[in-house]
């Protein structure tokens, strides 16, 4: 019976949401044909399915630009910012003289430093990695630094009472009970990594997902840039899914319950 | 006694920086403890018993006196006792059996030895069949009896306890207690235990010391005759419950309890 119930939960959890997004679909379909709206103004969605299947191969050309940037941008990301949060946690010094950096990395409205980026280091592949380590670093050092402090203090007193030294007791206690908090950071940093590689696109790029949405939209080539963000999206779902499955990979006991009291 | 007490405390005193001016933690504390003694330390909550069992084990250096190891003192304390606290701080991330191997890892123990070592003690610890569950599966008397076994493991002759069954429910703790009390009669360890449960006390301890209220002093030294082995039904025998009561008055009297 409880299997019955668990089963049917599991069953309402996505179907409801399916059934949703297909309404909504099916909405936007029939008024667009039915108010006649213009293309150019809002394509239907099975124009942009369309679109999408007729110029997979310019799609692919531009998806391929963006991922590398993306990819490039969040893996630095998430090492530079692992380290960081490392130095930060270690020591009040450290912590005093780069903390007000990494936050002020974030006051900088990143359209505005974009320009400069593109003046310094062209079109190429570079300016756009540097803006995605812009937007993805904060998060990763921000819960990583989080998750070094949330330490039990009791915990390290035990290992001091058994006469670990520092090393020990990071490698042991301090490194493991941050890591949920380095995988959220990381999480965070993934989805909001297409962001970063679309916004260095748009200021200044010859090819790219955001490349291919502002050269469409100039030509009023609507449907494509409907199917340029959503395959910008699915990108950044999928960066988030990959990391979550990776954290219960690496994470098994985040995800045991607890013995029924 | 010929053979010096595993340890001794030594005219200790601790004063911590408050906001307004120091705060005596201890007063002065003298206490030795012999090989294969089992002593009980009971006294109000903040009396600084913890930070007592903290200076023992070198996590806290005494403001004043010291403290002797087999007749020798001993600055570097780190290492050298097997503490236990409350909380039984399990890591969660770690299954049973990396956890009570824990102390002997960091001791440098290789892990195939560690693990064998711990092989025989999941069966007397109640833990068998639970070697490769994570503690949060655990229940918490299991939790309380993994974090002891992890003590028993890292092979001090000196264990430190620090109201290791405050956690627990009444009936988990008694059951825990009579437990103790038939591990520890076949350990041959020595054992410093803080309490605040007189009747605990008096059931485990060969000894129980009577610490005042902040600045905590031991105010009353109690030999505990009682035969062993003990069992729990010993807490309704006439001479378990004078001693008891006898104990109880020397914590409550306002001397120790700091109500004036």
């Amino acid at each position: 019976m409880k299997t019955g119930s668990r089963a049917t939960l599991r069953l309402v959890a996505w179907g409801v949401p399916s059934v949703l997004i297909a309404a909504a679909l099916v909405a936007w379909e029939l008024i667009v044909r039915i108010t006649d709206t213009p293309r150019w103004f809002l394509p239907p969605p099975t124009a942009i399915v369309t679109a999408l299947v007729d110029s997979r191969r310019l799609m692919l050309h531009h998806t391929w630009v963006t991922l590398e940037e993306l990819l490039l941008g969040f893996a630095i990301s998430v090492l530079l910012g692992i380290a960081f949060a490392l130095a930060i946690a270690s020591s009040r010094i450290v912590e005093r003289a780069f903390y007000p950096f990494v936050v002020a990395s974030q006051a900088i409205p990143i359209i505005a430093l974009a320009p400069i980026l593109l003046i310094w280091f062209g079109y190429g592949l570079t300016p756009k990695v540097i803006v995605v380590v812009l937007i993805c670093f904060f998060p990763v050092v921000v819960n990583t630094v989080d998750g070094l402090r949330s330490v039990d203090p009791e915990l390290v007193d035990l290992l001091r009472s058994m006469g670990a030294n520092e090393w020990t007791i990071y490698r042991v206690v301090r490194i493991p009970s941050s890591l949920p908090y380095v995988f959220s950071g990381t999480r965070i940093a993934a989805a909001v990594s297409v962001v970063g590689a679309l916004i260095g696109e748009w200021v200044g790029a010859s090819a790219g997902l955001g490349y291919l949405m502002t050269r469409s939209a100039a030509q009023f080539l609507t449907a494509r840039v409907f199917a340029a963000v959503l395959i910008s999206a699915v990108i950044g779902l999928a960066m988030f899914v990959i990391v979550s499955l990776l954290e219960r990979l690496f994470l098994p006991w985040q995800h045991i319950g607890s013995p029924d009291e | 006694m010929i053979t010096p007490s595993v340890l001794e405390i030594e005219g200790v005193t601790k004063q911590f920086a408050g906001r307004r001016g120091t705060v005596d933690a201890l007063g002065q504390i003298d206490l030795s403890v012999g090989r294969g003694e089992f002593v009980s330390i009971v006294g109000p909550s903040g009396c600084g018993k913890s930070t007592l069992l903290n200076i023992v084990a070198g996590l806290e250096q005494p403001s004043s006196g010291r403290i002797l190891f087999d007749g020798r003192p001993v600055e570097r304390r780190l290492g050298r006792t097997a503490y236990m606290h409350q909380k039984d701080l399990l890591l969660p991330w770690r299954t049973v059996r990396d956890n009570v191997t824990l102390g002997l890892e960091v001791a440098g123990v290789r892990k195939a030895t560690a693990n064998e070592r711990a092989a025989d003690l999941f069966e007397l610890f109640g833990l068998s069949g639970f070697e490769e569950s994570y503690p949060t599966t655990l229940s918490g008397g299991m939790r309380q009896r993994a974090a002891f076994l992890r003590t028993v493991l890292t092979e001090h002759p000196l264990m430190l306890l620090d109201e290791p069954f405050g956690a627990l429910d009444a009936l988990t703790r008694a059951s825990m207690q009579e437990w103790l009390l038939s591990l520890w009669e076949g350990l041959g360890r020595t054992i410093v235990f803080i309490t605040h449960d007189v009747e605990e006390a008096v059931l485990l301890s060969d000894r129980v010391c009577v610490m005042s209220a902040r600045p905590g002093r031991i105010v009353r030294e109690q030999t505990v005759s009682l035969t062993r082995p003990r069992r729990y039904e010993m807490v309704t025998e006439p001479e378990f419950v004078a001693l008891k009561s006898e104990l109880l008055a020397a914590l409550r009297a306002p001397e120790s309890s700091g109500v004036r």
